[in-house]
Parts: C-alpha cells; sequence; structure tokens
C-alpha cells in the first residue's frame, strides 16, 4: 500500500492536500494531526478519498461553469435549441469513469477495513489490553493484566499497540481520540461487546483529548476524558504507583473522614470502595474536575456542592455537607497524588 | 349509477376540512408543510446561537437535546415529506393528465393524519417537554427516559408514518391506473417518474419503520423488553429497523428534488431532458441500492469486516446513477437558452451543492476513515449538504416554478433572488466550515464545546451562515405575503412549459381537464406547440365528469387517533379507547354511506370551455 502511494501519481496532489490539510486544529484533538499508526493510516484513507473526489469536483465545476456561461440565453435570440435525446458514448464515459475511480477507491478501503477489524486476541508481550465501559457521563478503565482501574484518564505507554474491549453500563456511548484512532460504540448488554486497536504514538507526555461520539443524555457534551501518553518507563512507575496509593495517601484526616462517610460507597480510592462512580486514585494527580473543569479547588467544590449545576443529569447525588466538610474533603481528594 | 343530487358545496373552513380535491390537499400539505419549516428552522437557529461562542450558557443539556430531536424529527418528518407530498398532490395528476388521484377519500386521511400527528408530537413542548433522545431515538436512552417527550415522538410519528404510508400507495396506484391515453410510462415527466419511485420507497420502507415504533411504544407504554439487554433483549434491533427504514427515506426524500430539477432545468434551457431514458432508470436503481446500505450509518457499531466492506462498497454503488443524473442535468443545459428565474437559479444551486454533499457521502462510505467522520460534525455538514443543499434548494425551486399552477399567481422574481442569494450563501456559511470542525475532533449533537479546542472560529462562522439562512426564508415569507394580497392572475403557462400541468388555464378547474388529453411524447405540451397547435389535443368527446364528494370523515378519523395518541402517552385507557372507537366508528360509517359522487353536465363543462374557463 505504501509504495504504491509513494510511486503513484497522486503524490504532488497528496503533498498539497496533507499541506492544507495537516495543521488544521488543535494537534491534541483534530483527526488531520493524527499520532500512531490507526489515526495516520486512516488519515491516508481520508487523502485518498479526498484526492479522487476533488478531482470529480473539478471536471464536473469547470464543465457547469462552462455551460453555465456559454448557455445562457441571449437577448432577441428566439431560435429553439436543438432537442437532444441522449449521446451513448457520454452516457457510458460518465458511467464507466466513476466505477473505476470507485475501483481505486474500494481496494485500500476494503483492505483497511479488515486491518483495523475487530482483533479480539490477546495481546502479546509488548502489547497492552484495556476494558472501556461508558457510563453516563464518564469513562471507566480497567486494566485486566495489571488488575487495576482508573477513571477519565487513561494512562497508556508510547509505541504501544493497545487491544480494547468496550462495554457501556448504561446507554450507547461512543469511544473516541480523534488523534489516535476513530471511534467505536460501547454498547450495553455482553452481547454486543465491541473490540477495537490503536497505536499510541511515539511523543511521550502528551495528553490527547478524547470524546464521547453518541448522544447519550444530558450531558453528552461534557462527557471527555483524557489520554495521557507517557514513555515506558514512566508507565512502569505509574502502574506501581497506582497500585500502591490507599485512602490514606492523603494528609487530610478531616477530609477523609468526610469521604469515607459520604463518598466511599459510590467512589474507591485505591482497594476500598465502591464503583457506581468513577474511582478517585490519584485524584490530584489528575487533569480535570469531572472530566471537565479546570483542576483547581474552586471548581471541586463548585462540582461537589451542586453537580447537577456543572453536569445535568448525572448520577451524583447532590451529598448534604456544610461548607467546611465540603472544603475539608476538596483538601482531601487534591491530596491524593500517587508516589 | 347515482347522480349528482348527493352533492352538497361547501364553503370556508369547511370546504378545506372536507376536501378531497388533490388540489387542495396539495396546498394544505404545503401549508402545514410549510408552517413545520419554520418551526424547525426556529429550532436550528436556537441551537446555532447556542453554539456561536464556546462554553455559552443560553440552552443547554436537556433542552438542547430536546431542541436538536425536534429540529431533525420536525424537518424530516413533518416538513421535508409534506411539502414533497403537497408537490405531488398538486402536480402528479395533472401531469398525467388525470382528473384527481386514485384514492382522493385516503388522500384526505393521509394529509389529516399527518396533520395531527405532527400537531401531537409538537405539542409535547407544552406538555411536560419534547423528546430528547435524537431523531434517531436510540435504544436504550430512548427506553429510558423518564418523562413523556419520547411517547409523543413514538406516537405521533406512528400516526403520521400511517398517513405517509396512505399516501405512498394512493400515488402508486394513481400513477399506474390513471395515466392518461397515450402517457406511456416513458412518456412520464420526470418529477411524475421520481414520485412514483418515491411511493414505492414508502410502501416498502415505512412499515419497517411502523414496527420499529410499535416495538418502541410496546417497551415504553406496556413495559415490553425488546431492547433492553438485562431481558434477554438486544439494542441493536432498534438500529437496524430504523436505519431499515431510514436510509430509504433519505432516497424518499431526494428523488422527487431530483424530480423537480429535472422540470426545471428542462424547462429553463428550453430543451428535452438529455438522456431521459438513462434518467429514470438512475432514480430506479437509486430508489433500489437505498435498501441495500443502511448498515453505513451503523460502521462503528462493531458488525465486524464483512459487513463493513459489503455495506461498503454497496454505498459507493449508488455515486454511479447519481453521477449520470449530474452529468444529464449539465448536458441538458448545453446547447440551450437558459433562463435564469429564481426557479431556474435554485436549480443551478442545487447541482454543484448536491455534488459536494455526494462527494462527502463517498468519503463516508470508506468504513475505516468513517471511524473519525461517524457522529462528527463532518456528518452534520455531509447531510445538510444532501439535504438542505439537495432537497431544500430543490424544494424552492418546484415552488417558484408551480406557484401560478398552484395559487394563480406568480412570486416576485426580485424578492426571490434575494431569497435565493440569502439562502445560498447562508447554506455554504453555516455547513461547509462543519466539515472542518468535525475533521478537527468535534462531535456532533453537543450543547457546547470549550474553548481552547480551536473550534471557535469555524463555529461562529456557522452561526452566522445560520442566521443568513432564516433572513432568506423571511424573503420568502414576505413574497408570499405580497403575491397573497395581490389579485394578479397569470397566463396560464408563464414559463413556456412542456408539460401537461401548464396546459388548462388559471385557476385549474375543479375537475382539471374538461376533455382527457391524448398525449403524444415525451414534454406532451412541448410536442403539441411544435405541431403548431399550441394546445393539447383531446382523447375523449366532452361528457358528464364524475367527481368524488367532500367528506368530514377523515378529519374525524385521524381526530380520533390523535385523541387516542393521548390516551397511549398517559396510560389512560378511557381515552385511547374512545379515540380508537372514534376511529372504527368513522370507518363504519364510511363503509355503510353509500355515496357514488357526483356529475358535473355536459352543458356545464361546454360552458365553461366557452368562457375560457376549460
Amino acid at each position: 500500500m505504501k509504495k504504491w502511494l509513494q510511486k503513484g501519481r497522486f503524490l504532488s496532489l497528496f503533498a498539497m492536500l496533507a499541506l492544507l490539510l495537516m495543521g488544521c486544529g488543535d494537534p491534541t484533538l483534530s483527526t488531520l494531526i493524527p499520532q500512531g499508526e490507526v489515526a495516520d493510516k486512516q488519515f491516508q484513507l481520508m487523502l485518498i478519498s479526498i484526492s479522487i473526489m476533488i478531482l470529480v469536483l473539478v471536471v464536473v465545476f469547470v464543465l457547469y461553469a462552462f455551460v453555465l456561461l456559454k448557455f445562457r440565453k441571449k437577448k432577441g435570440d428566439n431560435s429553439t435549441p436543438k432537442q437532444v435525446e441522449g449521446n451513448h458514448m457520454l452516457e457510458l464515459l460518465w458511467t464507466v469513469i466513476p466505477i473505476l475511480l470507485l475501483i481505486i477507491l474500494a481496494v485500500p478501503t476494503v483492505m483497511r477495513t479488515f486491518e483495523f477489524s475487530a482483533d479480539a486476541k490477546p495481546a502479546s508481550k509488548n502489547e497492552l489490553s484495556i476494558k472501556v465501559t461508558g457510563h453516563q457521563y464518564w469513562w471507566e478503565f480497567e486494566y485486566p493484566k495489571e488488575e487495576l482501574i482508573t477513571s477519565q484518564e487513561l494512562v497508556l505507554p508510547a509505541d504501544t499497540k493497545v487491544h480494547v474491549e468496550l462495554s457501556s453500563a448504561d446507554v450507547i456511548h461512543s469511544f473516541w481520540i480523534p488523534s489516535l484512532a476513530g471511534k467505536t460504540d460501547t454498547n450495553p448488554g455482553d452481547k454486543n461487546k465491541n473490540y477495537m486497536w490503536f497505536d499510541t504514538g511515539s511523543k511521550t507526555d502528551v495528553v490527547y483529548k478524547g470524546k464521547c461520539a453518541e448522544l447519550c443524555g444530558a450531558s453528552h457534551a461534557l462527557m471527555d476524558f483524557k489520554v495521557r501518553v507517557v514513555s515506558k518507563e514512566d508507565y512502569k512507575n505509574w502502574v506501581a504507583g497506582y497500585k500502591a496509593a490507599d485512602d490514606k495517601s492523603s494528609a487530610n484526616a478531616d477530609g477523609q473522614q468526610v469521604f469515607e462517610k459520604n463518598c466511599l460507597s459510590c467512589h474507591a480510592v485505591g482497594q476500598n470502595g465502591g464503583n457506581t462512580g468513577p474511582s478517585l486514585t490519584g485524584f490530584g494527580d489528575k487533569d480535570r474536575v469531572a472530566g471537565i473543569l479546570e483542576h483547581d479547588k474552586e471548581n471541586l467544590k463548585k462540582w461537589i456542592k451542586d453537580p447537577q449545576e456543572v453536569k445535568p443529569g448525572n448520577n451524583m447525588p447532590k451529598v448534604n455537607l456544610s461548607d467546611e466538610e465540603i472544603d475539608a474533603v476538596s483538601d482531601y481528594l487534591l491530596g491524593l497524588k500517587l508516589k | 349509477m347515482a347522480t349528482h343530487e348527493s352533492h352538497k358545496k361547501r364553503s370556508g373552513l369547511m370546504d378545506w376540512l372536507t376536501t378531497v380535491d388533490h388540489k387542495k390537499i396539495g396546498i394544505l400539505y404545503l401549508l402545514a408543510g410549510g408552517f413545520f419549516f419554520l418551526i424547525g428552522g426556529l429550532e436550528a437557529v436556537l441551537m446555532r446561537i447556542q453554539l456561536m461562542e464556546p462554553d455559552s450558557k443560553i440552552f443547554t443539556g436537556e433542552l438542547y437535546n430536546q431542541l436538536l430531536t425536534m429540529h431533525g424529527t420536525t424537518m424530516i418528518f413533518l416538513a421535508a415529506m409534506p411539502i414533497i407530498f403537497g408537490f405531488m398532490n398538486a402536480i402528479v395528476p395533472l401531469q398525467l393528465g388525470a382528473r384527481d388521484v386514485a384514492f382522493p377519500y385516503v388522500n384526505a386521511v393521509g394529509f389529516w393524519l399527518f396533520f395531527f400527528g405532527g400537531v401531537l408530537l409538537n405539542l409535547s413542548w407544552f406538555l411536560g417537554g419534547a423528546p430528547e433522545a435524537g431523531w434517531t431515538a436510540y435504544a436504550p436512552l430512548s427506553t429510558v427516559a423518564e418523562d413523556t417527550g419520547v411517547d409523543f415522538y413514538v406516537l405521533g410519528l406512528q400516526i403520521a408514518g400511517a398517513g405517509t404510508l396512505a399516501g405512498g400507495i394512493n400515488f402508486l396506484v394513481t400513477i399506474i391506473n390513471m395515466r392518461a391515453p397515450g402517457m406511456t410510462f416513458m412518456r412520464m415527466p420526470l418529477f411524475t417518474w421520481a414520485s412514483f419511485v418515491t411511493s414505492g420507497l414508502i410502501l416498502f420502507a415505512f412499515p419497517a419503520l411502523t414496527v420499529g415504533f410499535f416495538l418502541l411504544m410496546f417497551e415504553r407504554v406496556f413495559d415490553a423488553n425488546f431492547f433492553n439487554p438485562d431481558m434477554g433483549g438486544n439494542i441493536l434491533i432498534w438500529e437496524h429497523i430504523f436505519w431499515i427504514f431510514g436510509h430509504p427515506e433519505v432516497y424518499i426524500l431526494i428523488l422527487p428534488a431530483f424530480g423537480i430539477i429535472s422540470e426545471v432545468i428542462s424547462t429553463f434551457s428550453n430543451k428535452r431532458l438529455f438522456g431521459y431514458s438513462a434518467m429514470v432508470f438512475a432514480t430506479v436503481l437509486i430508489g433500489f441500492l437505498g435498501f441495500m446500505v443502511w448498515v453505513h450509518h451503523m460502521f462503528t457499531v462493531g458488525l465486524g469486516p464483512v459487513a463493513n466492506s459489503i455495506f461498503a462498497v454497496a454505498t459507493m454503488a449508488i455515486a454511479i446513477p447519481t453521477g449520470v443524473k449530474i452529468f444529464n442535468w449539465i448536458f441538458t443545459m448545453w446547447g440551450g437558452q437558459i433562463r435564469f428565474s429564481t426557479a431556474m437559479l435554485f436549480a443551478v444551486g442545487f447541482v454543484p451543492t448536491f455534488v459536494m454533499g455526494g462527494v462527502t457521502g463517498v468519503m463516508l462510505s470508506v468504513p475505516a476513515a468513517d471511524y473519525q467522520y461517524h457522529d462528527s460534525y463532518f456528518v452534520v455538514a455531509h447531510f445538510h449538504y444532501v439535504i438542505v443543499g439537495g432537497l431544500i434548494l430543490g424544494l424552492f425551486s418546484g415552488l417558484y416554478y408551480w406557484y401560478p399552477r398552484m395559487f394563480n399567481r406568480v412570486l416576485n422574481e426580485t424578492l426571490g433572488k434575494w431569497n435565493f442569494w440569502l439562502f445560498f450563501i447562508g447554506f455554504h456559511l453555516t455547513f461547509f466550515p462543519q466539515h472542518w470542525l468535525g475533521l478537527m475532533g468535534m462531535p456532533r449533537r453537543v450543547y457546547t464545546y470549550m474553548s481552547g479546542q480551536e473550534l471557535d472560529g469555524a463555529n461562529f462562522v456557522s452561526t452566522i451562515g445560520a442566521i443568513l439562512m432564516g433572513a432568506g426564508t423571511v424573503v420568502l415569507l414576505i413574497n408570499i405575503i405580497i403575491s397573497a394580497s395581490s389579485k394578479y392572475a397569470t397566463t396560464k403557462d408563464p414559463w413556456d412549459g412542456r408539460t401537461l400541468e401548464w396546459s388548462m388555464p388559471v385557476p385549474t378547474p375543479e375537475y382539471n381537464f374538461a376533455q382527457t388529453p391524448l398525449v403524444r411524447g415525451l414534454d406532451a405540451l412541448y410536442v403539441e406547440k411544435t405541431a403548431g397547435n399550441g394546445a393539447m389535443t383531446p382523447a375523449e368527446p366532452v361528457g358528464e365528469i364524475h367527481m368524488p364528494n367532500g367528506s368530514i370523515l377523515p378529519f374525524i378519523l385521524s381526530l380520533g387517533m390523535f385523541i387516542s395518541g393521548f390516551g397511549f402517552i398517559y396510560s389512560n385507557w378511557y381515552v385511547a379507547g374512545a379515540g380508537l372507537g372514534l376511529v372504527l366508528i368513522t370507518m363504519f360509517l364510511r363503509s355503510i354511506i353509500d355515496d357514488h359522487g357526483y356529475h358535473i353536465h355536459k352543458e356545464e363543462v361546454e360552458a365553461d370551455i366557452k368562457g375560457g374557463r376549460a
């Protein structure tokens, strides 16, 4: 495929298009600035199809402009134009040429469709497996081999193939990291589990933006997540730190008490706590509060005080806490840092 | 046979409520569809205002989801389809040389069912909130929603859909059976051909939707579990059923627009349609392939590479007949004498815009790349290019073209040009940047986006465009209001038309043709014009004309469905039963009342002909 592309005469058009499209958008969000193998190949497919289509557009538009300019009715000309029934040669031409163009497009299409298809094989040694579960309106990431569960922030080693199993705890969501790979739906029900894979690319210490791409309720727009790609070394450290973390990793005793009394039944820290809400292990290191707000104490207090105000329709109840308690528990949570 | 003793002349409102005349039903469809078009457009502008700037808080969360659901649902089911039916009603019988549709009574039933279904759906705004699960109403989002919004959606659309199905069957029978002598299939104008294929698609696609709505209704009203995975159901059943209907629906919408464009381009280029038979076969082929491609809406659902590849290639195949149409339109203009009236301007704007929507369609058919496009603003841009840039420009073109035939007045051309340019420029300004928004990572159906993602500029431009489109529509409204207050009657054939609908005087007589015309070729009227006749040759002597009586029963039947809809929504079985009872009573009355219609006597027809009224 690559060789064909390099040899093909599409090359110059490709370079122009790539220049035109590349660099459009946010480098951690745009599909036009692809990172890693999958997003890269998807971008190439876009370029192939856009090239063919621009060819079609140019032919049609030039012809059309000519016709509109040439054959407008002139004042005083009352002659009757020749009534033409058709032209077999022309009609054959504009049937056959599109068929050929579509065959050119269909070959890489089918190839890539199989290449990116559900890949349920267990990951080999250097590969990583994760399970993604969509919730209204947050993401749960499980690392089965490493035996840990995180939420909202997916930490991955660079240059690694990641196998993903996708499902949902409630309605349909769609897991999308535009910079790294196209989306796949997370369906509720065991029968409709989905599988995909992607490659994390060579950049390290970069945070890609992830989105939910299927309407899932009132806060669909706010169901963002982050993908932090780090060096393999840092990844190992992160796993070790995450596993070692417990609910005493924060030094705020008052806050811890409030947390254990009011929050632990839904939210886990380390090995303790429930799993109906996102795990808060290492919360102090995260990028966002509730996936969307700037990561600071003001926002955390705002969120705890009235979750519905921030993310309408989400399942976190408004817990009856005094201002002091909210203050303490916020300090506690922000103190939850990995070693 | 009974004569006309039982005929009552009604006037005013009662005339419109009881009419079974296809011309009046066409106007009713156009008015109701136009009204819903304004509501749907308003919803679109409100959404664009919310998205004008990042982190905006005007219409958020649930309310925004209600707007997006109602915008899509209203535009597809309550605006585009009825306006298409309006033109089909007003024009197809005339183009065929028929005196009415095959089943005038069913025609009225179809209209009133649509109307009451649409009213029911829109009442949800005032009764606890509109549906919020998207026009696609994917389960389980649609089944778990606790308010009554989705109930209004499913019942309202079920009732409106029944009307559409009745209308589709009616037009199939009309086009097969009611063609004038000499009007063979391969002499039918392309709009009639498109209406025929569209009606066929309705016949096969709408029952799928009806079944889907019944499942969804049973799930919501009677706690069934078709889509509930915890009880052995499967959410994908809904997605499949919806798109098995939903993709043909796209062609149900676009084919009539193709038909309108074919008529307008041919008329205003003063040339017969280039490659007529290829155009007909392309229309049929597009309709057929339309049923083979529904999975391209579901590439990311996880159906596997085999299914995705097959449906990808099938989708690409549709580009071929569509391309044939584009080139045939261009070559119809080739060598012609193009007159740029407003109708033609809209048609001329249609062609390149639709080509752009078409090429992004081919791009979307590549599954691996679609993983990036799917459910992003790229898709929003694509389908608005085909539906607004295709269908709506086509409908505007048809409105300016047929307005003299339907309303006996020509719309003002200067205002028409303002309408076109504002709408056309606004359209591209709105939707062209959305391609980029999608590629830059903006998902669709989001009520907000954060700043700092480089999405601000394109969103701002898009909103400005939407306001221009709104301004264009307002100009159209002004144009209609001005024309309505003028008494100016047009000549019967203002555009130098080629087809039968331009052959009778204005206003069109109640019975359309005093004598059924004899059709002697494609572009029947043009054939007579070049033969020096200037008028159609009659195929029969002047005689008695049999006409159907009007009836209030279609209105009451639909009212019964409307009432029962409320009953099901609020699980009140007395109301539901009363509504259905009313439906049964009207059906019973319709069956036992022996109504043979009435006759217009030969003398009256002769008087009309003499007075230039027929």
